[in-house]
């Protein structure tokens, strides 16, 4: 009886955790499973511990060739998109002008098209148009997905952002350049970087777009896709830890400098 | 003191200059606007008219396509593809209320139970989104496999007779069924419903729960009439969020599932990229976002919530 109130009493948070763990467990599988070593080309059933992979992560054919492409594709449209979308964020929360709602339903519009649909009329535009699939059609599609979600995340930082430390900064004779340089840029910072952050991420892993854009080029995520069919080396199962290790890492290297800085 | 006076009050002559400068501002705005609106216009927006009139095309890639105004690639579509759309529509209705029902516990637990521990959860929920999606997706292939741990369990619970009745699952395994092309979708988009959920519990006041408990209702009570249509905005957001991908999502059915679930994002990559019939993959796909488009303001309708973003 004491048990079953108990259980009762916890309901919730029991099951918010066993959702946690269905969020986690998958990570936990490609931590063990980057220590296997699997017979034969797929890495799904365990077969013995093995740290070759890790000693030696860039082993595989095209596999680090694939993860620098991708970091760099992502870094590229990180500075695009952040760029573009904050100015276009800037407009919209300080600016009242006549194109303003449809502004916002061009903005909102590309988050709420299933990728599928967005990918496949990019691809039948540059194929019409003659252009060749690479590099620079992989970047231009993710530019164009991640615009949107900077522009969010900006606007909302600036929205709720005090205008009379703006007029204050003024009335102390800063010129617009100070202003803007010393005041409004470091208040929208953090969304800044926010989205930039979600920029990269969703950037480094896009599969959909880059699979209708890229031509012969072989993203990460490209190379994942085909392995899945030729076979997955243990590699790919380190990778996915590292990336995992190092999101926790800055994540919570992140949360301690903000703490500290809160605190003095 | 408010302002600087820089100039003494403008003379007549001087008019003209002030307003010119004062039209100058008012193009600030679009000059912001300018280039990142180009590249929507340009990279987003067109295309989709583009593509709008690919799927009235008829011809072959040898002799080149023509607009024709053919509408029958449409019906043709609709003719030969109808499962897969029901199919889709179906699975992502499923993982988008299991997302719900999985989801809302996690967002109040990090909303109201969590206390100092609220970070640590948070960076739970949002790491898994720095990891490659597809890795993580292959993992659940070892999860589900045959014989695995898993599907023992749910065996030995005569779990899997269920199910396999039902037809989510069939015979012995789980992969290669609908139940892991669902559990796979449920998975991936969890985190699009966690984090609108908890957004919205979060500006909830806890004085409201409060006063729910000093009137004397149970916590269930306080639940359905004051927590939950407090956080309707979350509900629809996430709801959002999590059917419009998983409705357009290939990934899952192709890397858990088999040829028997087949949903229409994956008849339009292998129209588009492997037979390289584009007007059929353009009318597929503008005939799924019109479907999404339509589903999407019909439940806005609905719920009510118009602020979404």
């Amino acid at each position: 009886m004491a048990v079953l109130r108990w259980l009762r009493r916890h309901l919730v948070v029991l099951a918010g955790l066993g959702t946690l763990g269905y969020l986690i467990l998958p990570n936990l599988v490609v931590l063990v499973f980057s220590f296997n070593k699997p017979n034969g080309r797929f890495n799904y059933e365990w077969q013995r511990f093995s740290a070759d992979a890790w000693a030696d992560p860039c082993g595989v054919a095209d596999l680090c060739g694939s993860l620098g492409l991708s970091l760099r594709i992502a870094l590229w449209a990180t500075v695009g998109a952040t760029v573009l979308g904050t100015m276009i964020a800037f407009a919209l929360a300080r600016y009242r002008f006549r194109a303003r709602p449809a502004v916002n339903t061009l903005i909102f519009l590309p988050m709420a098209m299933p990728e599928v649909v967005m990918a496949a009329s990019l691809a039948t535009l540059f194929l019409n148009m003659g252009i060749r699939f690479g590099f620079w059609t992989i970047l231009i599609a993710h530019i164009m997905f991640c615009l949107s979600f900077v522009v969010t995340a900006v606007k909302a930082r600036v929205m709720s952002m005090d205008p009379r430390l703006e007029q204050a900064a003024q009335d102390l004779y800063a010129s617009p350049a100070q202003t803007f340089l010393r005041v409004t840029l470091p208040i929208a910072a953090p969304g800044i970087a926010a989205g930039a952050l979600l920029s990269f991420a969703l950037s480094f892993d896009d599969f959909i777009i880059t699979n209708f854009n890229a031509g012969s080029t072989v993203t990460f995520p490209m190379f994942v896709w085909g392995s899945a069919q030729r076979g997955t080396p243990v590699q790919i199962n380190v990778i996915g830890t590292a990336m995992f290790l190092i999101a926790v890492l800055c994540v919570l290297g992140g949360q301690l400098l903000s703490g500290r800085r809160k605190r003095s | 003191m408010t302002t600087t006076t820089e100039a003494p009050p403008p003379a007549a002559e001087d008019a003209p200059q002030v307003r010119a400068r004062g039209a100058r501002k008012r193009l600030v705005p679009y000059w912001l606007l300018l280039p990142g609106i180009l590249w929507l216009v340009v990279f987003f927006a067109a295309p989709l008219v583009y593509q709008a009139s690919t799927s009235v095309q008829t011809g072959s890639l040898e002799e080149g396509f023509k607009v024709t105004w053919h509408f029958a690639a449409y019906w043709d579509a609709l003719g030969a593809y109808w499962p897969q759309f029901l199919r889709s529509v179906g699975y992502a209705a499923t993982a988008t209320v299991l997302c719900l029902v999985l989801g809302y516990p996690l967002a109040y637990l990090i909303a109201f139970k969590a206390g100092r521990w609220r970070n640590v959860v948070m960076i739970l929920v949002i790491a898994p989104f720095f990891t490659s999606f597809l890795i993580r997706t292959l993992a659940w292939k070892t999860i589900l496999a045959d014989g695995g741990p898993v599907v023992g369990v749910l065996n030995s619970l005569h779990v899997l007779d269920v199910t396999s009745w039902l037809g989510l699952t069939e015979g012995q395994r789980v992969l290669a069924t609908p139940l892991a092309v669902v559990c796979g979708l449920t998975y991936n988009f969890l985190p699009f419903m966690v984090l609108p959920l908890y957004t919205s519990l979060e500006r909830i006041d806890p004085r409201l729960h409060e006063a729910a408990g000093d009137l004397y209702a149970r916590p269930v009570t306080t639940f359905r009439r004051v927590t939950f249509p407090l956080s309707m905005p979350g509900v629809v957001a996430g709801t959002l969020l999590t059917f419009i991908p998983a409705a357009g999502d290939y990934i899952n059915a192709e890397l858990l599932g088999s040829t028997d679930q087949k949903m229409i994002g994956n008849v339009i990559q292998s129209q588009f990229l492997r037979v390289l019939d584009y007007p059929t993959a353009a009318a597929l796909s503008f005939i799924l976002m019109a479907a999404i488009l339509a589903m999407v303001t019909l439940y806005i309708r609905k719920s009510g919530t118009e602020d979404l973003v």
